[in-house]
């Protein structure tokens, strides 16, 4: 028996498609998100702060370091430069996303808004299902993820206080999906893909080690794109 | 930092984030033909970067202090392991995240 017409509901047919693969991503936003919302708490920010900036910015880390900036002395110049700074990475999702997010119309700003880390693994990853629309799928997806985040965040800013005991270690679940994306990433490809893993692995380990976790992700992004280029005619030969 | 102060700081970050995530589709719109070596990236970057998000996400890790990363060490290869024999992802993720709550709640608490 079906319990709905997938034709008729195409809206309804992408969300519930899309559930079961953005479930893990919930898990570890409920985590992260409580974790954020109640460090806002915890500095006397009213519950609004959490909830707009959640949404607004939807950037898990920059959320955190706008905590210290908001405690900070007022420099809106600094901050918006910082906010480049600590996304860049998100410039290169979105080169890798043109051909993807093309002739996607309205809902074209709202994926390109909405593509944090996790969103955009799940893009990379997945496919829509047999009988549901490849741009309603991928909206979902991202709504489906902003609203987990938006939800934990305005949670932990109404918890205000500490976790449950036993929730410490939630958090690994994104990076258990990240392995687990680039083992299924593995298993797919041929060797021009399985480089740019390994490219992507090896660069941002050397990185990480040479110039430390705060400082890292710029020469990271710079050398995954450098390498890239230099091996291109090797890549498109495999 | 008064109430107008931490509006603007806060569009200030709204407007940087949102600057990285629009700024390729600015730059290479629709209408007109992507230079091959972008288009040759966006062959490429979807794996690579899921390799850089590996790393991001482990980032915080510790290796100089105890538990000197064995945590997050075994929690990995277990997800590997469990991934590559059972091809599950559900499974795979269970059993990382769960090793390593236990891991540091009650072995290297």
């Amino acid at each position: 028996m079906r319990l709905f017409d997938k034709a008729r509901h195409p809206w309804l047919a992408a969300f519930r498609a899309a559930f079961p693969l953005t479930a893990p991503v919930g898990l570890g936003f409920l985590f992260l998100g409580c974790s954020y919302g109640m460090l806002m708490g915890v500095h006397g920010f009213s519950v609004l702060y959490p909830l707009c900036m959640s949404a607004l910015i939807f950037a898990g880390s920059m959320e955190f370091v706008t905590v210290s900036l908001l405690l900070s002395p007022f420099d809106p110049i600094a901050a918006f430069t910082l906010a480049i700074m600590v996304n860049a990475r998100h410039m290169f999702y979105g080169i890798a996303m043109l051909p993807r997010f093309a002739e996607t119309g309205w809902i074209k700003p709202l994926l390109i808004y909405g593509l944090c880390d996790e969103t955009f693994a799940l893009h990379v990853s997945t496919v829509a299902p047999q009988g549901i629309d490849e741009k309603k799928f991928m909206l979902a997806t991202t709504l489906l993820n902003q609203a987990y985040w938006v939800s934990s965040s305005t949670l932990g800013g109404l918890i205000g206080a500490r976790l449950p005991q036993h929730t410490e270690g939630l958090q690994f679940v994104l990076t258990a999906l990240f392995v687990v994306i680039a083992m299924d990433q593995w298993r797919a490809q041929a060797v021009a893909g399985r480089t740019g893993i390994i490219l992507g692995l090896v660069v941002t380990t050397v990185c990480l080690v040479i110039f430390g976790s705060a400082q890292f992700m710029i020469p990271a992004l710079l050398g995954i794109v450098l390498l890239c280029l230099a091996l291109r005619s090797r890549l498109e030969q495999a | 930092m008064s109430v107008t102060q931490s509006i603007i700081t806060i569009a200030a970050v709204v407007a940087g984030t949102m600057l990285t995530r629009f700024i390729p589709f600015l730059v290479f719109p629709e209408r007109k033909r992507t230079p091959k070596s972008i288009e040759f990236l966006g062959t490429i970057l979807p794996f690579a970067m899921t390799g850089l998000l590996v790393v991001y996400s482990l980032k915080d890790t510790v290796l100089t202090a105890c538990p000197y990363g064995i945590p997050q060490a075994i929690a990995v290869i277990l997800v590997v392991v469990v991934h590559w024999w059972k091809h599950n992802m559900m499974l795979s993720l269970a059993a990382g995240t769960i090793a390593y709550m236990i891991l540091i709640q009650t072995v290297f608490a």
